[in-house]
Protein backbone atom coordinates (compact mmCIF):
# COMPACT_ATOMS: atom_id res chain seq x y z
CA UNK A 1 0.00 0.00 0.00
CA UNK A 2 1.48 3.31 -1.08
CA UNK A 3 0.46 6.96 -0.93
CA UNK A 4 -0.76 6.66 -4.51
CA UNK A 5 -3.10 3.86 -3.44
CA UNK A 6 -4.40 5.91 -0.54
CA UNK A 7 -5.01 8.96 -2.69
CA UNK A 8 -6.99 6.70 -5.03
CA UNK A 9 -9.51 5.84 -2.30
CA UNK A 10 -9.59 9.38 -0.89
CA UNK A 11 -13.40 9.74 -1.27
CA UNK A 12 -14.02 6.48 0.61
CA UNK A 13 -11.54 7.55 3.29
CA UNK A 14 -13.37 10.86 3.71
CA UNK A 15 -16.62 8.99 4.31
CA UNK A 16 -15.03 6.61 6.81
CA UNK A 17 -13.44 9.53 8.69
CA UNK A 18 -16.78 11.32 8.84
CA UNK A 19 -18.44 8.12 10.11
CA UNK A 20 -15.89 7.89 12.94
CA UNK A 21 -16.36 11.58 13.72
CA UNK A 22 -20.15 11.16 13.89
CA UNK A 23 -19.80 8.21 16.30
CA UNK A 24 -17.30 10.08 18.49
CA UNK A 25 -19.51 13.16 18.58
CA UNK A 26 -22.39 10.91 19.64
CA UNK A 27 -20.31 9.36 22.42
CA UNK A 28 -19.17 12.82 23.55
CA UNK A 29 -22.71 14.20 23.67
CA UNK A 30 -24.10 11.11 25.42
CA UNK A 31 -21.52 10.93 28.19
CA UNK A 32 -22.02 8.11 30.71
CA UNK A 33 -25.73 7.54 29.89
CA UNK A 34 -26.72 4.16 28.45
CA UNK A 35 -28.90 5.39 25.62
CA UNK A 36 -27.65 7.78 22.99
CA UNK A 37 -28.85 11.31 23.72
CA UNK A 38 -27.51 13.05 20.69
CA UNK A 39 -30.60 14.19 18.82
CA UNK A 40 -29.34 17.50 17.53
CA UNK A 41 -28.27 18.19 13.99
CA UNK A 42 -24.53 17.90 14.78
CA UNK A 43 -24.23 14.35 13.42
CA UNK A 44 -26.12 15.33 10.28
CA UNK A 45 -23.74 18.24 9.67
CA UNK A 46 -20.71 15.99 10.17
CA UNK A 47 -22.14 13.43 7.74
CA UNK A 48 -22.97 16.13 5.22
CA UNK A 49 -19.44 17.47 5.56
CA UNK A 50 -18.07 14.00 4.82
CA UNK A 51 -20.24 13.63 1.73
CA UNK A 52 -19.26 17.09 0.45
CA UNK A 53 -15.56 16.34 1.05
CA UNK A 54 -15.89 13.08 -0.87
CA UNK A 55 -17.64 14.88 -3.74
CA UNK A 56 -14.86 17.48 -3.83
CA UNK A 57 -12.15 14.78 -3.84
CA UNK A 58 -14.06 13.10 -6.67
CA UNK A 59 -14.28 16.37 -8.56
CA UNK A 60 -10.61 17.42 -8.32
CA UNK A 61 -9.41 14.15 -9.87
CA UNK A 62 -9.00 14.56 -13.64
CA UNK A 63 -11.40 12.37 -15.61
CA UNK A 64 -8.66 10.83 -17.67
CA UNK A 65 -7.42 7.31 -18.09
CA UNK A 66 -8.26 4.56 -15.62
CA UNK A 67 -6.01 4.38 -12.56
CA UNK A 68 -5.41 1.05 -10.88
CA UNK A 69 -4.22 0.57 -7.31
CA UNK A 70 -3.92 -1.92 -4.46
CA UNK A 71 -2.12 -4.53 -6.55
CA UNK A 72 -4.71 -4.35 -9.32
CA UNK A 73 -7.72 -4.80 -7.03
CA UNK A 74 -9.10 -1.29 -7.19
CA UNK A 75 -9.78 0.70 -10.35
CA UNK A 76 -10.84 4.32 -10.64
CA UNK A 77 -12.29 4.87 -14.11
CA UNK A 78 -15.37 6.40 -15.69
CA UNK A 79 -17.73 3.78 -14.22
CA UNK A 80 -16.28 4.31 -10.74
CA UNK A 81 -16.87 8.01 -11.15
CA UNK A 82 -20.56 7.72 -12.01
CA UNK A 83 -21.23 5.04 -9.38
CA UNK A 84 -19.52 7.23 -6.76
CA UNK A 85 -21.65 10.15 -7.86
CA UNK A 86 -24.86 8.10 -7.49
CA UNK A 87 -23.82 6.68 -4.10
CA UNK A 88 -22.81 10.10 -2.76
CA UNK A 89 -26.05 11.63 -4.01
CA UNK A 90 -27.95 8.90 -2.16
CA UNK A 91 -25.95 9.54 1.00
CA UNK A 92 -26.33 13.33 0.78
CA UNK A 93 -30.09 13.17 0.24
CA UNK A 94 -30.45 10.45 2.88
CA UNK A 95 -28.70 12.69 5.42
CA UNK A 96 -30.67 15.81 4.52
CA UNK A 97 -34.12 14.22 4.50
CA UNK A 98 -33.95 12.35 7.82
CA UNK A 99 -33.29 14.82 10.73
CA UNK A 100 -36.98 15.64 11.41
CA UNK A 101 -37.83 11.93 11.53
CA UNK A 102 -34.84 10.97 13.68
CA UNK A 103 -35.76 13.69 16.17
CA UNK A 104 -39.44 12.80 16.33
CA UNK A 105 -38.94 9.05 16.74
CA UNK A 106 -35.87 9.36 18.99
CA UNK A 107 -33.51 7.30 16.88
CA UNK A 108 -29.77 7.54 17.62
CA UNK A 109 -28.55 10.13 15.14
CA UNK A 110 -24.84 9.38 15.51
CA UNK A 111 -25.23 5.69 14.72
CA UNK A 112 -27.65 6.35 11.89
CA UNK A 113 -25.27 8.71 10.11
CA UNK A 114 -22.16 6.60 10.72
CA UNK A 115 -23.85 3.48 9.32
CA UNK A 116 -25.20 5.40 6.36
CA UNK A 117 -21.72 6.68 5.44
CA UNK A 118 -20.07 3.26 5.80
CA UNK A 119 -22.71 1.66 3.63
CA UNK A 120 -22.12 4.33 0.99
CA UNK A 121 -18.40 3.58 1.04
CA UNK A 122 -19.24 -0.11 0.49
CA UNK A 123 -21.31 0.69 -2.60
CA UNK A 124 -18.45 2.85 -3.92
CA UNK A 125 -15.98 0.00 -3.41
CA UNK A 126 -18.25 -2.33 -5.38
CA UNK A 127 -18.26 0.15 -8.24
CA UNK A 128 -14.45 0.32 -8.14
CA UNK A 129 -13.71 -3.40 -7.84
CA UNK A 130 -11.39 -5.07 -10.30
CA UNK A 131 -11.16 -8.25 -8.23
CA UNK A 132 -13.80 -10.61 -6.87
CA UNK A 133 -12.33 -10.23 -3.38
CA UNK A 134 -12.94 -6.49 -3.38
CA UNK A 135 -16.39 -7.03 -4.88
CA UNK A 136 -17.18 -9.40 -2.00
CA UNK A 137 -15.84 -7.01 0.63
CA UNK A 138 -17.71 -4.09 -0.92
CA UNK A 139 -20.93 -6.11 -0.93
CA UNK A 140 -20.52 -6.94 2.77
CA UNK A 141 -19.54 -3.39 3.68
CA UNK A 142 -22.66 -2.23 1.88
CA UNK A 143 -25.06 -4.70 3.45
CA UNK A 144 -23.91 -5.03 7.09
CA UNK A 145 -24.72 -1.39 7.95
CA UNK A 146 -28.05 -1.84 6.19
CA UNK A 147 -28.96 -4.80 8.47
CA UNK A 148 -28.27 -2.63 11.50
CA UNK A 149 -30.13 0.34 10.01
CA UNK A 150 -33.19 -1.88 9.43
CA UNK A 151 -33.16 -2.84 13.12
CA UNK A 152 -32.24 0.65 14.36
CA UNK A 153 -35.53 1.27 16.19
CA UNK A 154 -34.56 -1.28 18.85
CA UNK A 155 -37.80 -1.10 20.83
CA UNK A 156 -40.01 -1.57 17.80
CA UNK A 157 -40.93 -5.18 17.12
CA UNK A 158 -41.47 -4.48 13.45
CA UNK A 159 -38.03 -2.95 13.10
CA UNK A 160 -36.40 -5.90 14.90
CA UNK A 161 -38.23 -8.29 12.62
CA UNK A 162 -37.11 -6.37 9.54
CA UNK A 163 -33.52 -6.51 10.76
CA UNK A 164 -33.65 -10.26 11.47
CA UNK A 165 -35.24 -11.12 8.12
CA UNK A 166 -32.82 -8.95 6.20
CA UNK A 167 -29.84 -10.36 8.09
CA UNK A 168 -30.74 -14.05 7.80
CA UNK A 169 -31.67 -13.89 4.12
CA UNK A 170 -28.74 -11.59 3.41
CA UNK A 171 -26.28 -13.94 5.10
CA UNK A 172 -27.79 -16.83 3.13
CA UNK A 173 -27.28 -14.92 -0.14
CA UNK A 174 -23.75 -13.95 0.94
CA UNK A 175 -22.86 -17.63 1.37
CA UNK A 176 -23.93 -18.26 -2.23
CA UNK A 177 -21.93 -15.26 -3.40
CA UNK A 178 -18.67 -16.45 -1.80
CA UNK A 179 -19.25 -19.98 -3.05
CA UNK A 180 -19.53 -18.39 -6.48
CA UNK A 181 -16.24 -16.57 -5.90
CA UNK A 182 -14.61 -19.87 -4.88
CA UNK A 183 -15.92 -21.73 -7.93
CA UNK A 184 -14.91 -18.98 -10.36
CA UNK A 185 -11.48 -18.95 -8.74
CA UNK A 186 -11.28 -22.72 -9.10
CA UNK A 187 -12.36 -22.63 -12.74
CA UNK A 188 -10.13 -19.78 -13.87
CA UNK A 189 -7.29 -19.76 -11.33
CA UNK A 190 -7.73 -16.06 -10.70
CA UNK A 191 -10.05 -13.73 -8.86
CA UNK A 192 -8.91 -10.82 -11.03
CA UNK A 193 -11.89 -9.56 -13.04
CA UNK A 194 -9.67 -8.23 -15.82
CA UNK A 195 -8.28 -11.73 -16.43
CA UNK A 196 -11.59 -13.61 -16.29
CA UNK A 197 -12.17 -12.79 -19.96
CA UNK A 198 -9.49 -15.33 -20.89
CA UNK A 199 -10.84 -18.05 -18.59
CA UNK A 200 -11.67 -21.40 -20.22
CA UNK A 201 -15.38 -21.94 -20.81
CA UNK A 202 -15.95 -24.82 -18.40
CA UNK A 203 -19.17 -25.78 -16.51
CA UNK A 204 -17.52 -24.85 -13.20
CA UNK A 205 -17.19 -21.23 -14.37
CA UNK A 206 -20.89 -21.11 -15.27
CA UNK A 207 -21.87 -22.59 -11.90
CA UNK A 208 -19.72 -19.99 -10.14
CA UNK A 209 -21.24 -17.14 -12.13
CA UNK A 210 -24.75 -18.43 -11.32
CA UNK A 211 -23.94 -18.26 -7.60
CA UNK A 212 -22.54 -14.73 -8.00
CA UNK A 213 -25.80 -13.70 -9.66
CA UNK A 214 -27.76 -15.05 -6.67
CA UNK A 215 -25.72 -12.89 -4.28
CA UNK A 216 -26.00 -9.71 -6.33
CA UNK A 217 -29.60 -10.44 -7.33
CA UNK A 218 -30.56 -10.61 -3.67
CA UNK A 219 -29.09 -7.18 -2.98
CA UNK A 220 -30.80 -5.72 -6.06
CA UNK A 221 -34.12 -7.48 -5.17
CA UNK A 222 -34.44 -9.34 -8.47
CA UNK A 223 -37.14 -12.02 -8.79
CA UNK A 224 -36.87 -14.76 -7.42
CA UNK A 225 -34.55 -13.29 -4.75
CA UNK A 226 -36.85 -10.39 -3.85
CA UNK A 227 -38.90 -11.99 -1.04
CA UNK A 228 -37.19 -9.95 1.68
CA UNK A 229 -37.86 -6.55 0.12
CA UNK A 230 -41.52 -5.82 1.02
CA UNK A 231 -41.21 -6.98 4.65
CA UNK A 232 -37.89 -5.25 5.30
CA UNK A 233 -39.03 -2.03 3.62
CA UNK A 234 -42.21 -2.00 5.69
CA UNK A 235 -40.64 -2.83 9.04
CA UNK A 236 -37.48 -0.73 8.90
CA UNK A 237 -37.57 2.90 10.10
CA UNK A 238 -38.49 5.03 7.12
CA UNK A 239 -35.17 6.93 6.69
CA UNK A 240 -33.40 3.56 6.64
CA UNK A 241 -35.90 2.22 4.10
CA UNK A 242 -35.41 5.28 1.90
CA UNK A 243 -31.64 5.02 1.94
CA UNK A 244 -31.43 1.24 1.52
CA UNK A 245 -33.89 1.31 -1.36
CA UNK A 246 -31.40 3.25 -3.45
CA UNK A 247 -27.94 2.37 -2.13
CA UNK A 248 -28.47 -1.40 -2.40
CA UNK A 249 -29.46 -0.99 -6.06
CA UNK A 250 -26.49 1.28 -6.80
CA UNK A 251 -24.05 -1.22 -5.29
CA UNK A 252 -25.60 -4.35 -6.75
CA UNK A 253 -25.86 -3.00 -10.28
CA UNK A 254 -22.36 -1.57 -10.10
CA UNK A 255 -21.24 -5.11 -9.24
CA UNK A 256 -23.26 -6.63 -12.10
CA UNK A 257 -21.76 -4.06 -14.50
CA UNK A 258 -18.26 -4.96 -13.39
CA UNK A 259 -19.07 -8.65 -13.74
CA UNK A 260 -21.02 -9.01 -16.97
CA UNK A 261 -20.41 -6.44 -19.65
CA UNK A 262 -16.88 -5.80 -18.43
CA UNK A 263 -15.30 -9.01 -17.13
CA UNK A 264 -17.19 -11.77 -18.92
CA UNK A 265 -18.12 -10.55 -22.41
CA UNK A 266 -17.33 -14.01 -23.78
CA UNK A 267 -20.24 -15.47 -21.81
CA UNK A 268 -22.71 -12.92 -23.22
CA UNK A 269 -24.63 -15.37 -25.44
CA UNK A 270 -25.33 -17.73 -22.54
CA UNK A 271 -25.87 -15.10 -19.85
CA UNK A 272 -27.80 -12.55 -21.89
CA UNK A 273 -30.72 -14.98 -22.19
CA UNK A 274 -30.65 -15.87 -18.51
CA UNK A 275 -30.52 -12.25 -17.34
CA UNK A 276 -33.23 -11.28 -19.81
CA UNK A 277 -35.51 -13.98 -18.37
CA UNK A 278 -34.87 -12.71 -14.83
CA UNK A 279 -35.55 -9.14 -15.99
CA UNK A 280 -38.89 -10.12 -17.56
CA UNK A 281 -40.01 -12.02 -14.43
CA UNK A 282 -38.90 -9.14 -12.19
CA UNK A 283 -40.70 -6.46 -14.17
CA UNK A 284 -43.95 -8.42 -14.40
CA UNK A 285 -44.07 -9.60 -10.80
CA UNK A 286 -42.92 -6.29 -9.29
CA UNK A 287 -45.48 -4.23 -11.14
CA UNK A 288 -48.41 -6.61 -10.64
CA UNK A 289 -47.72 -6.97 -6.91
CA UNK A 290 -47.44 -3.19 -6.51
CA UNK A 291 -50.94 -2.75 -7.92
CA UNK A 292 -52.53 -4.37 -4.86
CA UNK A 293 -50.66 -2.43 -2.13
CA UNK A 294 -52.30 0.10 0.18
CA UNK A 295 -49.17 0.73 2.25
CA UNK A 296 -46.88 3.22 0.53
CA UNK A 297 -43.70 1.59 1.87
CA UNK A 298 -44.73 -1.80 0.50
CA UNK A 299 -45.83 -0.14 -2.74
CA UNK A 300 -42.42 1.46 -3.11
CA UNK A 301 -40.79 -1.88 -2.22
CA UNK A 302 -42.50 -3.63 -5.13
CA UNK A 303 -41.83 -0.59 -7.28
CA UNK A 304 -38.16 -1.03 -6.35
CA UNK A 305 -38.36 -4.67 -7.47
CA UNK A 306 -39.90 -3.55 -10.77
CA UNK A 307 -37.19 -0.93 -11.30
CA UNK A 308 -34.50 -3.54 -10.63
CA UNK A 309 -36.05 -5.43 -13.55
CA UNK A 310 -35.84 -2.36 -15.80
CA UNK A 311 -32.19 -1.74 -14.90
CA UNK A 312 -31.35 -5.39 -15.57
CA UNK A 313 -32.46 -4.82 -19.18
CA UNK A 314 -29.32 -2.73 -19.58
CA UNK A 315 -27.05 -5.42 -18.09
CA UNK A 316 -28.65 -8.14 -20.25
CA UNK A 317 -28.23 -6.02 -23.38
CA UNK A 318 -24.61 -5.39 -22.49
CA UNK A 319 -22.22 -3.29 -24.53
CA UNK A 320 -21.63 0.43 -24.16
CA UNK A 321 -25.28 1.33 -24.83
CA UNK A 322 -26.66 -0.98 -22.15
CA UNK A 323 -24.00 -0.08 -19.60
CA UNK A 324 -24.39 3.67 -20.03
CA UNK A 325 -28.18 3.28 -19.76
CA UNK A 326 -27.72 1.41 -16.45
CA UNK A 327 -25.51 4.18 -15.06
CA UNK A 328 -27.96 6.88 -16.15
CA UNK A 329 -30.88 5.00 -14.62
CA UNK A 330 -29.08 4.61 -11.30
CA UNK A 331 -28.55 8.38 -11.03
CA UNK A 332 -32.18 9.05 -11.91
CA UNK A 333 -33.47 6.37 -9.54
CA UNK A 334 -31.58 7.89 -6.60
CA UNK A 335 -33.19 11.29 -7.18
CA UNK A 336 -36.75 10.14 -7.81
CA UNK A 337 -37.02 7.44 -5.16
CA UNK A 338 -35.46 9.55 -2.41
CA UNK A 339 -37.69 12.46 -3.45
CA UNK A 340 -40.78 10.28 -2.97
CA UNK A 341 -39.58 8.91 0.38
CA UNK A 342 -38.52 12.40 1.48
CA UNK A 343 -42.11 13.65 1.34
CA UNK A 344 -43.35 10.63 3.34
CA UNK A 345 -40.67 11.34 5.96
CA UNK A 346 -42.30 14.71 6.70
CA UNK A 347 -45.63 13.11 7.61
CA UNK A 348 -46.70 11.59 10.90
CA UNK A 349 -49.93 9.90 11.94
CA UNK A 350 -50.54 9.96 15.73
CA UNK A 351 -46.98 9.19 16.69
CA UNK A 352 -46.48 6.64 13.93
CA UNK A 353 -45.22 6.70 10.40
CA UNK A 354 -47.85 7.84 7.93
CA UNK A 355 -47.35 5.00 5.49
CA UNK A 356 -50.87 4.40 4.14
CA UNK A 357 -51.90 5.82 0.80
CA UNK A 358 -54.93 7.58 2.34
CA UNK A 359 -52.66 9.43 4.81
CA UNK A 360 -51.52 11.52 1.87
CA UNK A 361 -55.00 12.95 1.25
CA UNK A 362 -55.14 16.73 1.15
CA UNK A 363 -51.38 17.16 1.20
CA UNK A 364 -51.68 19.86 -1.46
CA UNK A 365 -53.61 22.13 0.91
CA UNK A 366 -51.16 21.82 3.81
CA UNK A 367 -47.77 21.44 2.19
CA UNK A 368 -48.20 22.42 -1.46
CA UNK A 369 -44.51 22.13 -2.34
CA UNK A 370 -44.19 18.67 -0.82
CA UNK A 371 -47.26 17.52 -2.73
CA UNK A 372 -45.85 18.84 -6.00
CA UNK A 373 -42.48 17.16 -5.39
CA UNK A 374 -44.24 13.87 -4.59
CA UNK A 375 -46.33 14.11 -7.76
CA UNK A 376 -43.24 14.88 -9.86
CA UNK A 377 -41.36 11.89 -8.41
CA UNK A 378 -44.35 9.58 -9.00
CA UNK A 379 -44.63 10.76 -12.61
CA UNK A 380 -40.90 10.11 -13.00
CA UNK A 381 -41.13 6.64 -11.42
CA UNK A 382 -43.95 5.85 -13.84
CA UNK A 383 -41.65 6.94 -16.68
CA UNK A 384 -43.70 9.77 -18.18
CA UNK A 385 -42.21 12.84 -19.86
CA UNK A 386 -40.96 15.48 -19.13
CA UNK A 387 -39.28 13.84 -16.15
CA UNK A 388 -36.01 11.96 -15.84
CA UNK A 389 -37.71 8.57 -15.54
CA UNK A 390 -38.86 8.84 -19.14
CA UNK A 391 -35.40 9.56 -20.57
CA UNK A 392 -33.82 6.84 -18.44
CA UNK A 393 -36.29 4.20 -19.64
CA UNK A 394 -35.87 5.41 -23.20
CA UNK A 395 -32.12 4.75 -23.02
CA UNK A 396 -32.70 1.26 -21.58
CA UNK A 397 -35.27 0.25 -24.19
CA UNK A 398 -33.09 1.66 -26.96
CA UNK A 399 -30.16 -0.43 -25.71
CA UNK A 400 -32.40 -3.53 -25.72
CA UNK A 401 -33.54 -2.85 -29.29
CA UNK A 402 -29.95 -2.27 -30.47
CA UNK A 403 -29.10 -5.70 -29.07
CA UNK A 404 -32.15 -7.19 -30.88
CA UNK A 405 -33.98 -7.98 -27.67
CA UNK A 406 -37.39 -6.76 -28.82
CA UNK A 407 -39.32 -8.86 -26.28
CA UNK A 408 -37.39 -7.27 -23.43
CA UNK A 409 -38.17 -3.72 -24.59
CA UNK A 410 -41.79 -4.69 -25.21
CA UNK A 411 -42.32 -6.18 -21.73
CA UNK A 412 -40.59 -3.12 -20.25
CA UNK A 413 -42.90 -0.73 -22.09
CA UNK A 414 -46.07 -2.69 -21.28
CA UNK A 415 -45.28 -3.06 -17.57
CA UNK A 416 -44.50 0.67 -17.45
CA UNK A 417 -48.03 1.31 -18.66
CA UNK A 418 -49.35 -0.88 -15.82
CA UNK A 419 -47.19 1.01 -13.33
CA UNK A 420 -48.75 4.35 -14.33
CA UNK A 421 -51.92 3.25 -12.52
CA UNK A 422 -50.46 2.77 -9.06
CA UNK A 423 -48.01 5.68 -9.18
CA UNK A 424 -50.65 8.13 -10.33
CA UNK A 425 -53.08 6.81 -7.70
CA UNK A 426 -50.61 7.98 -5.03
CA UNK A 427 -50.07 11.29 -6.82
CA UNK A 428 -53.79 11.94 -7.24
CA UNK A 429 -54.49 11.23 -3.55
CA UNK A 430 -51.75 13.69 -2.59
CA UNK A 431 -53.16 16.33 -4.94
CA UNK A 432 -56.80 15.76 -3.95
CA UNK A 433 -58.91 17.91 -1.66
CA UNK A 434 -59.99 16.82 1.81
CA UNK A 435 -57.64 16.05 4.65
CA UNK A 436 -56.71 13.14 6.86
CA UNK A 437 -56.91 15.06 10.16
CA UNK A 438 -54.82 12.58 12.14
CA UNK A 439 -51.84 13.26 9.90
CA UNK A 440 -49.46 16.06 10.82
CA UNK A 441 -46.90 17.60 8.49
CA UNK A 442 -43.55 18.58 9.96
CA UNK A 443 -41.66 21.41 8.36
CA UNK A 444 -37.90 21.38 8.27
CA UNK A 445 -35.57 23.63 6.32
CA UNK A 446 -32.94 20.89 6.10
CA UNK A 447 -35.38 18.40 4.58
CA UNK A 448 -36.83 21.14 2.38
CA UNK A 449 -33.48 21.75 0.75
CA UNK A 450 -33.06 17.98 0.25
CA UNK A 451 -36.47 17.71 -1.41
CA UNK A 452 -35.71 20.68 -3.63
CA UNK A 453 -32.45 19.07 -4.73
CA UNK A 454 -34.18 15.74 -5.48
CA UNK A 455 -36.93 17.47 -7.47
CA UNK A 456 -34.38 19.57 -9.33
CA UNK A 457 -32.50 16.39 -10.22
CA UNK A 458 -35.67 14.70 -11.50
CA UNK A 459 -36.53 17.66 -13.73
CA UNK A 460 -32.99 18.53 -14.80
CA UNK A 461 -32.16 14.97 -15.88
CA UNK A 462 -35.49 14.85 -17.71
CA UNK A 463 -35.45 18.17 -19.57
CA UNK A 464 -31.73 18.74 -20.29
CA UNK A 465 -30.18 15.26 -20.11
CA UNK A 466 -27.22 16.25 -22.34
CA UNK A 467 -24.48 16.78 -19.76
CA UNK A 468 -25.11 13.60 -17.77
CA UNK A 469 -25.64 11.56 -20.93
CA UNK A 470 -22.22 12.67 -22.11
CA UNK A 471 -20.77 11.74 -18.71
CA UNK A 472 -22.16 8.18 -18.72
CA UNK A 473 -21.24 7.61 -22.37
CA UNK A 474 -17.70 8.73 -21.66
CA UNK A 475 -17.67 6.39 -18.65
CA UNK A 476 -18.26 3.26 -20.72
CA UNK A 477 -15.90 4.11 -23.57
CA UNK A 478 -13.44 1.50 -22.34
CA UNK A 479 -16.03 -1.21 -23.08
CA UNK A 480 -15.96 -0.58 -26.81
CA UNK B 1 -0.82 -41.14 0.96
CA UNK B 2 -2.89 -37.98 0.67
CA UNK B 3 -6.57 -37.71 -0.10
CA UNK B 4 -7.17 -36.51 -3.70
CA UNK B 5 -8.59 -33.03 -4.21
CA UNK B 6 -12.00 -34.01 -5.67
CA UNK B 7 -12.88 -35.61 -2.34
CA UNK B 8 -12.35 -32.28 -0.58
CA UNK B 9 -14.46 -30.49 -3.17
CA UNK B 10 -17.18 -33.12 -2.80
CA UNK B 11 -17.09 -32.81 0.98
CA UNK B 12 -17.38 -29.05 0.84
CA UNK B 13 -20.31 -29.31 -1.58
CA UNK B 14 -22.02 -31.72 0.81
CA UNK B 15 -21.38 -29.38 3.77
CA UNK B 16 -22.69 -26.42 1.77
CA UNK B 17 -25.86 -28.35 0.92
CA UNK B 18 -26.33 -29.39 4.54
CA UNK B 19 -26.03 -25.77 5.61
CA UNK B 20 -28.53 -24.75 2.95
CA UNK B 21 -30.98 -27.39 4.11
CA UNK B 22 -30.49 -26.20 7.69
CA UNK B 23 -31.37 -22.61 6.76
CA UNK B 24 -34.47 -23.77 4.92
CA UNK B 25 -35.92 -26.23 7.45
CA UNK B 26 -34.78 -25.19 10.96
CA UNK B 27 -36.96 -22.73 12.85
CA UNK B 28 -34.69 -21.36 15.55
CA UNK B 29 -32.93 -18.19 14.44
CA UNK B 30 -29.76 -19.39 16.19
CA UNK B 31 -29.65 -22.69 14.33
CA UNK B 32 -30.38 -20.94 11.04
CA UNK B 33 -27.43 -18.73 11.81
CA UNK B 34 -25.19 -21.70 12.55
CA UNK B 35 -26.23 -23.25 9.26
CA UNK B 36 -25.10 -20.11 7.42
CA UNK B 37 -21.75 -20.38 9.20
CA UNK B 38 -21.53 -24.00 8.01
CA UNK B 39 -22.07 -22.81 4.44
CA UNK B 40 -19.31 -20.22 4.80
CA UNK B 41 -16.90 -22.81 6.18
CA UNK B 42 -17.73 -25.14 3.30
CA UNK B 43 -16.72 -22.28 1.00
CA UNK B 44 -13.44 -21.92 2.91
CA UNK B 45 -12.68 -25.59 2.35
CA UNK B 46 -13.34 -25.15 -1.38
CA UNK B 47 -11.05 -22.14 -1.52
CA UNK B 48 -8.19 -23.86 0.27
CA UNK B 49 -8.51 -26.92 -1.97
CA UNK B 50 -8.41 -24.87 -5.16
CA UNK B 51 -5.51 -22.81 -3.85
CA UNK B 52 -3.59 -25.99 -3.10
CA UNK B 53 -4.47 -27.53 -6.48
CA UNK B 54 -3.19 -24.48 -8.32
CA UNK B 55 -0.24 -23.91 -6.02
CA UNK B 56 -1.29 -20.28 -5.49
CA UNK B 57 -1.82 -18.46 -2.22
CA UNK B 58 -4.51 -15.98 -3.22
CA UNK B 59 -7.27 -18.50 -2.50
CA UNK B 60 -5.89 -18.98 1.00
CA UNK B 61 -5.78 -15.21 1.51
CA UNK B 62 -9.43 -15.04 0.53
CA UNK B 63 -10.23 -17.49 3.34
CA UNK B 64 -9.12 -14.89 5.89
CA UNK B 65 -11.48 -12.33 4.42
CA UNK B 66 -14.35 -14.82 4.58
CA UNK B 67 -13.52 -15.61 8.22
CA UNK B 68 -13.54 -11.93 9.19
CA UNK B 69 -16.80 -11.31 7.36
CA UNK B 70 -18.38 -14.33 9.07
CA UNK B 71 -17.28 -13.00 12.47
CA UNK B 72 -18.80 -9.58 11.78
CA UNK B 73 -21.99 -11.25 10.64
CA UNK B 74 -22.21 -13.15 13.93
CA UNK B 75 -21.75 -9.95 15.93
CA UNK B 76 -24.57 -8.16 14.14
CA UNK B 77 -26.78 -11.24 14.06
CA UNK B 78 -26.50 -12.02 17.76
CA UNK B 79 -27.17 -8.37 18.65
CA UNK B 80 -30.41 -8.43 16.68
CA UNK B 81 -31.39 -11.86 18.02
CA UNK B 82 -30.81 -10.72 21.63
CA UNK B 83 -33.03 -7.68 21.02
CA UNK B 84 -35.74 -9.94 19.64
CA UNK B 85 -35.46 -12.34 22.57
CA UNK B 86 -35.83 -9.46 25.03
CA UNK B 87 -39.08 -8.28 23.51
CA UNK B 88 -40.66 -11.63 22.63
CA UNK B 89 -39.01 -14.33 24.75
CA UNK B 90 -38.53 -16.49 21.66
CA UNK B 91 -36.13 -16.72 18.75
CA UNK B 92 -38.37 -18.97 16.65
CA UNK B 93 -38.50 -17.46 13.18
CA UNK B 94 -42.10 -18.63 12.77
CA UNK B 95 -43.18 -16.42 15.68
CA UNK B 96 -41.56 -13.36 14.14
CA UNK B 97 -44.30 -12.65 11.64
CA UNK B 98 -45.78 -9.18 12.09
CA UNK B 99 -44.90 -8.17 8.55
CA UNK B 100 -47.10 -9.85 5.98
CA UNK B 101 -49.07 -8.96 2.93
Amino acid sequence: MTWADLSLIAPELALAAAACAALLQDAWATGPALESRSRGPAAAWIALGGVCAALLLLGVRPAGAAQVGFAGMYVRDGITRVVDLAALAAAGLGVMLSPPYLERFRLPAGEYHALLLLSTAGAMLMGASRNLVLLFLGLEMLSFPLYVLAALARRSRRSQEAGLKYLLLGAFATAFFVYGVALVYGASGTADLSRLGRAPDVPLLHAGVAFLVIGLGFEAALVPFHAWAPDVYEGAPMPATAFMSVIAKVGAFAGLLRLFPQALPQLAPAWGQMLAAIAVATMILGNLAALAQSNVKRLLAYSGVAHAGYILIGIASGGPAGSSAVLYYLLVYVAMNLGAFGVLLLLERRGEEADRVEDLAGLLGRAPWAAVVLAACMVSLAGLPPTAGFIAKLYLFRAALQDHRVALALVGALTSVVSVYYYLRVASVALSAGAADAVAVRHSRFAGVGLALAAAGVLWLGIVPGAITALVQQAVQALR
Amino acid sequence: MSVPAPYYLGLSAVLFTLGMAGVLVRRSALIVFMSVELMLNAVNLTLVTFARLRGAVDGQVLVFFVLVVAAVEVVIGLAIIVDIFRSRDTVDVDDVDLLRG
